[in-house]
């Protein structure tokens, strides 16, 4: 095994454990922010409740989060040194915003947020919440702009062999990153709604602090229907965006292989990646796929065989991440509709709240799939058009990289482990008396 | 210009991670010797908990900052400190799961463990720090095409060890400070007896450290160029001195400050004797980076300057709020014997 791939092994384990954490920081931040904030102006001690009992789980998530996340910052220089002195000077510099806008806000405020119970005016206490909501969400922004510049590069000129900054403006505005932002930040808040969904249904069939989860139960149904039906229309727009900057990605995404007009999209579909064609095409729905890319049923949507293997993303996982993210989507509907009616008395349909508390890892795997959607998609390309991943590794013996690997696997599976099963145990415990947590 | 601008931010970066996290991973590595009882260990936990998440947050601003403004530095002192940075790395994931986990579960094994975790990943990170310091202000074997001649063993060098040894004594001195700061009663008491204790050793280290760099280095030849320069070792030998004097006056805040300036000199001496160069290289002086040779872009060393001149002087006033709100506002052994 060459270096190269070790890399990618490495960065891939890096990537997706790191991303478990992530989106619940993000969506969980801003829901505890609103609880505290109805707590602060109702008084209603129900909403302090859940603010301390979904912190408590926050802060478990969170540190991990954290712990995990500079592995990635290092993982460019270590294992991408070529990426690396290529990008630096725009993705390097995204970073380095990253860090000083916004990491250094959302560590900094969920300590004084943590310590400061009991201790900061209410007020302050309250802002400082919102202050971790924010940070995480500017955070959010960086990073995605760092990678939509890698999936659709703009604002650079190519000098002295590396790619260097001309237009700051179009690289952090550019419409392929605000798309790409509003669908991931999206996807934080659906995976957050339903993590509180499915706990406060799993207390509400025990009927344990009955009072406290229905008020969670009732809100988190209205949110995460929101979210649900605004991710599948808005990750509609992406499509356009992908026909438009990544045509093969949207392909290999479709198993589409030649370019046509007025292309039909399948309800069923197998590729046959050896002989480019799908052995499988049935429930064939005419022209859908040149409408949904284009908006015009006779538009041409370009196929893989229109570049040469070499330049084509693998097929099979693409097509699969993305065939099962868009099947997750519309069960996400479905599951909050069906929140959405009883979110006035849940405790009346138990068989719902058997069901949802096993929803919780669903978002989770449609956020890596999506990832693997972006990313895979995106090969052999690692800047798309302008840089392989084949010449992008570090000058460095595989030994050492297969040795890392082996490390990251087994502290990672252990931090895992840690995390699922305190989160669980937290979860199962329920919100604390607010006697005993002051204020 | 810019790229001169961007060494010294690049080195205030550094030195203000070493000021900030110092005292947390001197604090965890001194666990053992500080506690005995279970609470006290919460205590310790305690007197980092508010702070030491944004602290190393400066490490990464660190990093990324190299990557913005030194991409080519960056890519190369990653690459070839692979090992030793990924060590530094899983030192520092164990150090900081350890503060969430700990309290979570009741049993002793459980807290053992975490404990073990924080002092072993406070230890190993101040240690690699200074050995990886150590090597670049000697010089890593590099080649014109950034490729490092050695490995692991290479950097373990008598030289990069003996950084590694004053950083550990730098950090636990500042961290024993801290507690005396943080905490009240006894356990002030043993933070005050270890930093009392170890000071002769790190003033004997420092002095070595000194000494050895004349023949292992050319960090002195700045100064000889440049002699305002000579104010770094000075901060250094004047904060060491004030430190065992407000030690003795225990007067913890100014012992703070001193140990501070201890830190900051020293981290300037070696800094401003690399200058130009941020990884030297021992093969071939034609193959070593420097501010010049792998800068950014004028456009994205401007636009980053703007940024960091707007949020840098932000941050440090909320953490200097944050610290000063805290240092008085938390009772770390009261904290800790509520269990929290």
């Amino acid at each position: 095994m060459d270096a190269v791939f070790l890399s990618r092994l490495q960065f891939a384990i890096a990537t997706y454990f790191h991303f478990i954490f992530v989106p619940l920081t993000i969506g969980l931040s801003l829901m505890i922010a609103i609880f505290q904030t109805t707590w602060y102006r109702t008084d209603d001690a129900d909403y302090l409740r859940l603010t301390k009992f979904f912190g408590k789980l926050f802060l478990i998530n969170f540190a991990i989060g954290i712990v995990t996340g500079i592995t990635l910052e290092f993982q460019f220089g270590t294992n991408w040194s070529r990426y690396s002195m290529f990008v630096g000077d725009i993705f390097g510099s995204l970073l380095a915003i990253e860090a000083s806008v916004a990491f250094f806000l959302e560590s900094t405020f969920i300590a004084v947020w943590f310590f400061g119970w009991n201790r900061l005016p209410k007020k302050l206490h309250l802002v400082s919440i919102w202050l971790v909501a924010i940070g995480s969400l500017i955070s959010a922004y960086w990073i995605l702009v760092a990678n939509s510049w890698m999936q659709n590069p703009v604002g650079y000129v190519i000098r002295d062999g590396r790619a260097e900054l001309t237009d700051f403006f179009a690289v952090i505005f550019q419409p392929y990153a605000l798309l790409k932002i509003a669908h991931t930040v999206g996807a934080t808040y659906l995976t957050a709604g339903f993590f509180v969904l499915g706990i406060s249904a799993w207390h509400l069939l025990r009927g344990s602090h009955a009072q406290v989860f229905r008020k969670a139960f009732a809100f988190a149904s209205v949110w995460t229907l929101v979210f649900s039906v605004f991710l599948v229309a808005q990750g509609h727009m992406n499509a356009g965006s992908l026909a438009d900057k990544q045509p093969i990605k949207l392909a290999a995404m479709e198993a589409h292989w030649e370019t046509q007009a007025g292309a039909p999209m399948h309800l069923l579909q197998w590729p046959d990646v050896d002989n480019e064609k799908n052995a499988i095409e049935a429930f064939t729905i005419p022209k859908l796929l040149s409408f949904l890319a284009w908006h015009d049923g006779n538009a041409e949507v370009q196929g893989l065989k229109s570049v040469p293997l070499a330049d084509r993303p693998p097929v099979l996982p693409t097509f699969l991440s993305f065939r099962a993210m868009v099947g997750l989507a519309f069960l996400f509907i479905l599951l909050s509709a069906w929140a959405f009616i009883n979110r006035n008395n849940p405790g009346q349909n138990p068989l719902m709240l058997k069901i949802l508390p096993w929803a919780i890892p669903l978002p989770y795997i449609a956020n890596e799939l999506g990832w693997t959607v972006a990313e895979v998609g995106r090969q052999p390309w690692i800047v798309y058009n302008l840089m392989r991943t084949s010449d992008a590794a570090s000058p460095i013996s595989s030994g050492q990289v297969a040795i890392s690997s082996v490390a990251f696997i087994l502290v990672y599976t252990l931090l895992g482990a840690a995390n699922i099963y305190l989160l669980a145990k937290y979860a199962r415990k329920g919100p604390e008396d607010v006697h005993e947590i002051g204020y | 210009m810019l790229e001169i601008i961007w060494f010294v931010l690049w080195g205030v970066l550094w030195t203000v991670y070493f000021l900030t996290d110092g005292y947390d991973l001197g604090l965890g590595l001194l666990m053992p010797f500080l506690s005995k009882e279970d609470w006290e260990r919460r205590a310790i936990f305690n007197a980092q908990g508010p702070f030491w998440d944004a602290n190393e947050v400066w490490l990464i601003t660190a990093g990324g900052v190299t990557f913005a403004a030194f991409p080519k530095t960056y890519a190369v002192m990653f690459s070839s400190l692979y090992t030793p940075l990924l060590m530094l790395l899983f030192a520092l994931i164990f150090r900081g799961i350890s503060f969430e986990m700990r309290s979570k579960e009741p049993f002793s094994w459980w807290r053992k463990i975490w404990d073990a975790s924080m002092t072993g990943g406070s230890f190993v990170a101040a240690l690699l720090l200074g050995v990886a310091f150590a090597n670049i202000f000697k010089g890593l074997p590099l080649d014109q095409d950034g490729i490092l001649h050695g490995n692991l063993l290479t950097l373990l060098n008598p030289y990069g060890l003996l950084g590694g040894v004053l950083f550990v004594l730098m950090f636990a001195i500042h961290g024993a400070i801290w507690l005396t700061i943080m905490a009240k009663g006894s356990l002030r008491e043993n933070g005050y007896r270890i930093a009392v204790l170890l000071w002769p050793v790190l003033l004997a280290v420092a002095v070595v450290f000194l000494i050895v760099t004349a023949f292992a280095t050319d960090l002195y030849a700045n100064i000889g160029r440049w002699p305002f320069l000579a104010v770094f070792p000075l901060l250094a030998v004047v904060g060491l001195l004030c430190v065992r004097l407000f030690l003795a006056r225990r007067d913890w805040w100014k012992a703070f400050a001193s140990s501070a300036a201890f830190i900051g000199g020293a981290a300037g001496f070696g800094i401003a004797g690399i200058y130009p160069r941020l990884l030297p290289s021992s093969l071939d002086p034609a193959a070593s980076l420097t501010a010049f040779n792998s800068a950014s872009s004028t456009l994205t060393l401007s636009i980053m300057l703007g940024v960091v001149l707007v949020f840098i002087p932000i941050v440090l006033a909320y953490q200097v709020w944050v610290h000063k709100k805290f240092t008085s506002e938390i009772d770390v052994e009261a904290l800790a014997k509520t269990g929290k």
